[in-house]
Formats: structure tokens, sequence, C-alpha cells
């Protein structure tokens, strides 16, 4: 049951992956991102993380992608309804990443690695939580202080410049 | 097939890291690339968590990905910043057009 | 009372006087009167000084106390030491400089009272007394030195304390220069005995000695480095040829006078001398000997016709500092420390004197508009009268005995050594010395007063100057040093304080008479005293008393001369002067030393100065325009070079990286995609290198 549902989920996530990279239209590219980020975060269940999974939905799903749905939007025009994107360098880097993945792979299987038996996986958020706030409290601060500096930063960068 | 395990996830965020690639080297537009480079923050989200899962780290990988989804919402809102603005002042979005340094 | 506690109030007494020179001076101008302070400090030193000096003579009468310190280390064999050694004489100058010191301060209190730098003039003071008693301590040459050369400085600033006059910042800086030149000697000398000893200590450097190692292992760089040292007494103690500084330092305040150029910092040269006895050898000593010898005779002969009441005293201070230096050169060791105590009290006392007459004649310096004072000026007269018989040998007091004593070594070492000039030259300056003395004396304070205007106007000075007069006068009278008036040598000061010198040169190099004979016992090389012959003995014995009968009957006729001359005026002087004068002016102008060093050493260096110039302006320009043309020349040729070689390099380097930019700029095609796939690339190509 447990690799069914990987299976399932992996294959959804690398199939609208490839759409992303490959489809034409933007918006279309947009949609299948969607679907990837669902897959990741089902893969991110199964590793027993629950809270990142959630947060992936939320953050990414929720957030990140309506903000690139909405730099499409803005940066074409909207009554346009193909928005197509051109593809350069189409052989060169198929033929690079294909040799990168598949020497990342050899690596990978190739190597030895040290694996404990997972254990069953437990509510990880109330543990995160204070983990947030005591081990790595100066990291969340920094984190805190990041997002307001990227805040303004954006806000002052996508500013209409007064002429 | 055999049981599902850490390879499993490896190879799954190896293709993921390898598609994000493509679609930034390939794509035009900024917005495409910008998606690329989400693609492979994802992939090595599965990386942590899973390396964590399976080496026995607790929680830890699962709270560097969540550092990962916080810097990835700040990188992409910059990102999108600077693209609006580029695009406001070349009326272009597509970064092989954008070559303005090289003279 | 322990060595360290000695040593501890050794060290109070060296400081005190910096604490008070540095106070004074940075408190000078806002605290009008910090003088106070300075001369309180003096005081305190005068008493410690005192207690020291009693202590010392009272219970260790016999020890060396040494207490050095290591300064720094230049290797494991060479380390650079300061350190004090405290002997007899030295409590006794430590006595001697604090009081005379303390003197003069009060002294000046009232002599100075009027003028505008009167706190810098005390901080000069309390410097100068810190200087000397640094001479006076140390037990190392170095030491010795740098005090030396800080003495040098003080004096230079007190004598031209009044610098506003173009005739006291001259002889301040007379009296430098001319020390300095000394002052190569004596530091040839030291690096002498540092090369070969690789110490500055005077106690390792005689041990050394006696142990048979010598500067370059030959006995004449031994005699060598003790005239070199003796150059720097030279320069200090005003010895022929090095006179000429201390009458011109007249300039300076009269107790500066006193305390400097009469009774301590001229003594340092002596000091010196007596300090460094041990390596001397006959050679050096004979050359010290005459050195001393001509630097008596010819001063007293000055000294015949000056006018100035200073200079007067000044050339006796000379004839006298050559007599103490002549002594010490025929080996009378104790006389002449004796004599360097007991000149300075009666020479201070006579200084101070002059102070309180001028001071009374509203700075009227020249005795032909003196005299008859003795009325107006009862104790100064008195005072200075015990200081002139002091100073002529009169029996009674002690010059008496230290002159005496001076006289009878020459005698004896005539009559050993058959070099009677000494002797003959010792008894003529004795001659002149009264006569010159008392002529000064009867000229000032005898007969009609010659300027009445002044005379009506003098009275006797303030208790603070008259009190350091009485004090002085007072360690003039014999009884401070020997209970038996007429013979000194077996007083405390002669047999008790003064131990017999450490020769540590040598035996062939000795005179005869000081030679270590082979029977003799001595405990320590190092620390064995010399053992004078006993021929030298007998001579002595038998020198005694005819010596002193002669010396007194030339006293007594110097004396007599002086009253016949100008008190009865039975003869009369100008006519006299007139009779023999080309000898009179010879003597009025000094021997023309000044003239004939102007004409020589200064116009020399003018000249060479100006030979230098010239050969500056023409040669050595000559030289560099020449250089300069050639420089030209070739850079013409270099220019030439460079257009065509380096120039041709330079643009066929740049040509070269054109062209391979031209092949390579069609990879720069400023897309970002496509650098990322040479990235890939490369990762790629890397991934496969490193794969083991």
């Amino acid at each position: 049951m447990y690799d069914i549902i990987f299976y399932l989920f992996a294959a959804v996530t690398l199939v609208s992956a490839f759409f992303v990279v490959t489809n034409r239209n933007v918006v279309y590219s947009a949609f299948f991102l969607l679907f990837t980020f669902f897959g990741i975060a089902g893969i991110y269940v199964l590793l027993g993380a629950d809270f990142v999974a959630v947060v992936q939905v939320i953050v990414y799903v929720g957030g990140i992608l309506i903000l690139l749905l909405f730099g499409v939007m803005l940066t074409n025009k909207i009554t346009n309804v193909e928005i197509k994107t051109g593809t350069i360098n189409i052989l060169p880097a198929a033929i690079g990443v294909g040799i990168f993945a598949g020497v990342l792979l050899a690596a990978l299987i190739n190597s030895d690695w040290k694996t404990l038996p997972a254990g069953k996986p437990l509510p990880t958020t109330a543990l995160l939580g204070s983990m947030l706030i005591q081990d790595y409290l100066l990291v969340f601060e920094l984190l805190g202080i990041i997002l307001l500096i990227a805040l303004i930063g954006a806000a002052s960068i996508a500013r209409r410049e007064k002429v | 097939m055999i049981e599902v395990g850490l390879n499993h996830f490896l190879i799954v965020s190896t293709f993921l890291f390898s598609l994000g690639i493509y679609g930034i080297i390939t794509r035009k537009n900024a917005i495409m690339v910008l998606m690329g480079v989400e693609l492979i923050l994802n992939s090595a989200n599965i990386n942590f968590i899973a390396f964590a899962r399976y080496g026995n780290f607790g929680l830890q990988g699962d709270l560097i990905a969540l550092f990962v989804i916080v810097l990835a919402a700040a990188e992409a809102a910059i990102a999108l910043a600077i693209v609006l603005n580029i695009y406001k002042t070349l009326a272009t979005v597509n970064i092989d057009e954008v070559d303005s340094l090289k003279d | 009372m322990t060595e360290t506690g000695i040593i501890n109030i050794s060290l109070a007494i060296l400081f005190l006087p910096l604490l008070g020179f540095i106070v004074t001076l940075l408190l000078g101008k806002k605290i009008k009167s910090i003088y106070l302070f300075e001369v309180f400090i003096l005081t305190v030193t005068l008493f410690a000084a005192i207690f020291v000096a009693f202590i010392k003579l009272s219970y260790y009468v016999d020890d060396r106390i040494i207490a050095e310190i290591q300064w720094f280390k230049l290797s494991e064999t060479i380390s650079i030491k300061l350190g004090f050694l405290i002997d007899n004489m030295t409590v006794i100058m430590l006595f001697v400089v604090a009081l005379i010191s303390a003197l003069v301060h009060y002294f000046s209190i009232a002599y100075m009272k009027d003028d505008p730098r009167y706190n810098r003039y005390f901080a000069y003071l309390g410097i100068f007394t810190f200087s000397m008693n640094g001479i006076v301590l140390t037990n190392n040459i170095l030491m010795m030195y740098i005090f030396w050369e800080l003495v040098g400085l003080s004096s230079y600033l007190l004598i031209g304390f009044w610098f506003e006059k173009k005739s006291a910042s001259d002889a301040g800086k007379k009296a430098f220069i001319v020390n300095r030149v000394g002052d190569i000697g004596m530091f040839a000398g030291i690096l002498i005995l540092f090369l070969t000893y690789n110490t500055f200590s005077f106690e390792s450097i005689f041990h050394s000695i006696a142990a048979g190692k010598l500067p370059f292992n030959s006995d004449f760089w031994l005699t060598m480095t003790g005239i070199l040292l003796f150059m720097g007494a030279i320069g200090k103690s005003a010895q022929f040829p090095l006179h000429v500084w201390l009458p011109d330092a007249m300039e300076g305040p009269t107790p500066v006078s006193a305390l400097i150029h009469a009774a301590t910092m001229v003594a340092a040269g002596v000091y010196l001398t007596i300090r460094i006895f041990g390596l001397l050898t006959a050679d050096a000593m004979m050359f010290i000997a005459i050195i001393g010898m001509l630097s008596a005779f010819i001063p007293a002969t000055i000294a015949l016709t000056q006018n100035d009441i200073k200079k007067v005293l000044a050339y006796s201070t000379v004839s006298q500092l050559g007599y103490m230096v002549m002594a010490l050169g025929i080996g009378a060791y104790k006389f002449t420390f004796f004599h360097l105590v007991a000149h300075a009290f009666f020479k201070a006392c006579l200084f101070l004197g002059s102070g309180s007459v001028i001071y009374a004649m509203h700075h009227e310096q020249d005795i032909r508009n003196m005299g008859g004072l003795r009325k107006k000026l009862p104790l100064t007269y008195a005072t200075f009268l015990i200081a002139t018989l002091a100073i002529s040998g009169i029996p009674l007091t002690s010059g008496f005995h230290s002159k005496d004593g001076i006289l009878a070594s020459s005698f004896a070492f005539g009559s050993l050594t058959g070099n009677w000039i000494f002797a003959i030259v010792g008894f003529l300056v004795a001659l002149m010395t009264a006569f010159y003395m008392f002529r000064l004396v009867i000229i000032t304070f005898h007969g009609q007063p010659r300027d009445q205007h002044k005379y009506e106007h003098a009275k006797e000075s303030p208790f603070v100057m008259v009190m350091p007069l009485i004090v002085l006068a007072g360690l003039s009278i014999f009884i401070f040093y020997t209970p038996n008036p007429l013979n000194a040598d077996e007083g405390w000061f002669i047999s008790k304080w003064l131990p017999a010198p450490v020769l540590s040169a040598p035996n062939n190099t000795r005179f005869d008479f000081m030679q270590e004979t082979a029977g003799a016992v001595t405990h320590n090389p190092s620390h064995g005293t010399i053992t004078y012959s006993e021929s030298y003995t007998e001579a002595m014995h038998g020198a005694h008393n005819p010596a002193m009968i002669l010396a007194l009957v030339l006293a007594l006729s110097g004396m007599l001369l002086a009253y016949i001359f100008y008190q009865w005026k039975k003869i009369n002087v100008d006519k006299l002067t007139q009779a023999i004068k080309p000898l009179y002016t010879f003597s009025l102008n000094k021997w023309y030393f000044d003239e004939l060093y102007d004409k020589t050493f200064v116009a020399g260096t003018i000249g060479f100065s100006k030979l230098i110039g010239w050969f500056d302006a023409k040669i050595v320009d000559g030289i560099i325009n020449g250089a300069g043309n050639l420089t030209r020349l070739l850079s013409v040729f270099t220019g030439a070079f460079d257009r065509i070689v380096i120039d041709g390099i330079v643009n066929f380097a740049a040509y070269l990286s054109g062209f391979i930019g031209l092949i390579f700029r069609r990879i720069q095609t400023g897309k970002v995609q496509t650098y990322l796939i040479l990235v890939i690339f490369s990762i790629i190509i890397l991934l496969f290198l490193f794969n083991d």
C-alpha cells in the first residue's frame, strides 16, 4: 500500500514537472507546477513530515504559485489567451542535463547509504514549534528579519518610479 | 519491485532537480526560469527530509526544509519584483534579450 | 642601620633633587613661591647626606658597599648594569655636594631675588645637584658618562642663564663645546674598556686588569685608555689646554659659579681621575702630572693681573685644580682628595663672598672700583679672609694641610725619580697663589674706597647670604680634618677615612716606588692596596718638614709682597708693570689663549667649513651636474629603447590579446542560460575527472 501510494505521488510529481518545463504556454506550466507541488506534499507526508507537507501546500500553492501567476499576468497583455514562450538551447540542454542526471543517479545508487529502519511517523508540529523557539531561535528571528527585508525590498524594487 | 527506501526518494529528487535545471536553461520567459528554481528547491527539500527520516536525524531535516520554504518565498517575492522592474524598463521578460551588461 | 638602609638613603639623596627639579620646573610659572619647595628638598637632601656620611664613617668605615641592578642584557655574558658604589669618598663627596648645593640655594634666595626666571633658576640647580650626585654615586663608567653629560647640560643652562646677554650665551656655548672635546676622548676610552672587558663596572675592570688582561694586550693601550679617560677630566676640570671655558663661565650667576665652577662640577674631573686611578700606568700618570703642572702654573700667572673679582677666582680655581691633577699624577692619591674637599669649601666660600661683594656693590665686578669694603661688609670680609688664608696655605686652615701634603709628595717624588720640576712649579704656584689672593683681598676690602657713590650704598648682605659664608669659612678650619694643626697625616681624614689606593696596572708599568714588592702581602689582587715602597715612606717623611717650612715661607712672602705692593704701597705697582710691560700684558691677556684658539681652531674650523663649502659648490655639485648630464644622455638612449623595443612588445601583447579576444568573445554571449549550460558541462567534466 505504502509503495503504491509512493509511486503514485512520484509519478504525479515527475510527469507534471516534465510538463512544467516543456509546455510552451506559461499559464499551463503554472498549473502543472500546482500538481507538482501537491505531489511533493504527498511525498513529504510519506516521509512522515506532516507539518512540512501542510506548509508546502499553503506557502507554495497558496503563496508562491499565486505570485508567479500574478507575475505572468502582469508581464503579458491580459487579453492574450495564448501566452506562449519561446525556448532556446534545447539540444545542448537535453544532452547536458541527461548526462548530469545519469551521473547523479549512478553516484547515488552506487553509494552505500547507512540507513536506519524508519520508525513509525509521529506528529511533528509540537516538536517543531518547541525547537523553533528554543534551539533554533536565532535562525528563526533572522528568517523573520529576512522576510521583512524581502518585503520592503520587493515593494521598493517593484514600485512605480515617479517620472 | 523492491521496497520503497531512501534511494527511491533520492531518485525522485534527482529527476526533479534535472528537470529544474532543464527548465532554467531552456525557457526564455523569466517567470518560467523562476519555476525551474522552485523545482530545484523542492528537490533539495525532499533530500533533506528523506535523509532526516532514514538517517535518524530527528526533526532537523524538517526544520531545514521549513527554512528553505521561507527563503523560497522571500526569493520569489524579490525575483518577481525584479522581473516586473525589468518588464517596465525593457518591455520584455525574455532573459535572452536582457543582455545589456554585455556592452 | 644596615647597608641596605645606606643604599636606600643614597637613592633618596640622588633622586630628591630630581623631584625638586621636575616639580619646580613644571609648577614654576604657576606658583611664585615654588622655589621654596626646591630649597626644602635640598635641605632634606643635606640632612640625608650628613646622616649617611655619619653612619658610613662611624660604623662601616672599612666597607665598600656595592648595589647593582641589571639594566638590559646584550647577550648571555654581557649585561649592562646600573649600580652604586658607596665608599668613604662617595659619602664625603655626597656631603660636600649636598652641603654646598644647599648653601648655594640659600644664598640664591636673596641674590637672585629680582630675577624674572627665579623658579627656573632653582629648577636648574636641582637638576645639577641630581647629576652631580649621580657622578659621585655610580660604580660604573657608563653611568658616570651619562651623569657627566647631564652635568655638562646643567652647567650650560646655568652659565647661559642670563641668555639675553650675548656674552653669557656665548660663554654657555663655549663651555659646552669645549667640554665635548674632552668627552670625545673619554668616550673613546670607555669604548676601549667595554670592548676589552665587556663591562662598565670599575670593580670588574680593575679585577680583569689585575688578572693580566689588557686592552689589545699591550701596556701601551692601557696607558692610552687612561689618557683618553683623563681627557674627559681635562675638559670638565678645565685643565690646560681646555681651561679657556672656565673664566668665561663666570658670566653665569655668581652662586652658580660657586656651586659648579668652583666646588663640585670641576671637581668631577678630578673625582673621575681618582676613580680610574687603579688603571693608570706610570706613563699615563706622567702625562696627567704634566697637564696638571701646566694647568697649575699658567692660570696662576694670569690671575696675578686680572681685575675682575670673579676672573681672579676663576683662574685661581683652574690653578688649584691643576694642583690636584698634578698631585694625582705623582701618586699623592689621598692628598688629592683632601685638597679636593678642602678646596671645594674655601673656594665656594670665596665665590659666595665675591657674590656678596658684587651684591653689595650693585653688580660691580671690577676690583679697581672697590676698596675699603672691610668696614661695610665685616662678616663677608672675615669669611673671605679665612678662605684666603686657607687657599694660601697658612697654618690652622685646611688648605695648609692639603697643600702641604701635595708639596711634600712632589718633594718626595723629586727625590725618588729626579723629576724636580713638579716640586719647583708647586712651590712657585704656592707663592703666586698667596700673592694674588691677598692682592684681591687688599684691593677689595682694604684701603680707601675708589667709587665713593657705590661705597656709600653698600651694606652687609642679608642673613641667608652671610650664613653660608660662615658655614663654609668654618669648614676651612683644620679641626674638621685632623686634631693636629701641623700634621694631617695622623688625622682621621687621611689615616682613617681614606683608604690607600688600589692599583691594578701591571707591576712593570708602575712607578718604581709604587710597585708591589715580592714579599708584600696582598690578600686579593683586585683589593690589594698598592704598597708604596719603604723608600717612598722615608722620602715622604723626610720631605714633610722641609716642604712645610718652605711652603709656609713662600706663602708668607707672597702675602708680604701683596701687602708691600698694595697695602703699604712701598713699591709703585704701575712703575713695576711698566718695567715688565710685555710680561704684564701677556698675563693680562691670559697668555692670548682665546686669541690663539680663535686664530687656530675657530678660524681653522671656519676655514675648513669654507673649504668644504667650496668643495661642495665646485666638486660635489660638479659631480652631481655631471651625473645629471650623464643621466640625461642615458635617458635619451633608454627613451629610444622604450619606444622601439618595449612599446613593440607591449603593442604585440595588446594585439595578441585582441586576437584571442576575438576568438573567445563568441562564447561571451551575455546570456545567462548559455553560461549555465557551460556550467553544467563543466560540472560533468569535473565529476568524471575526480571520479575514482
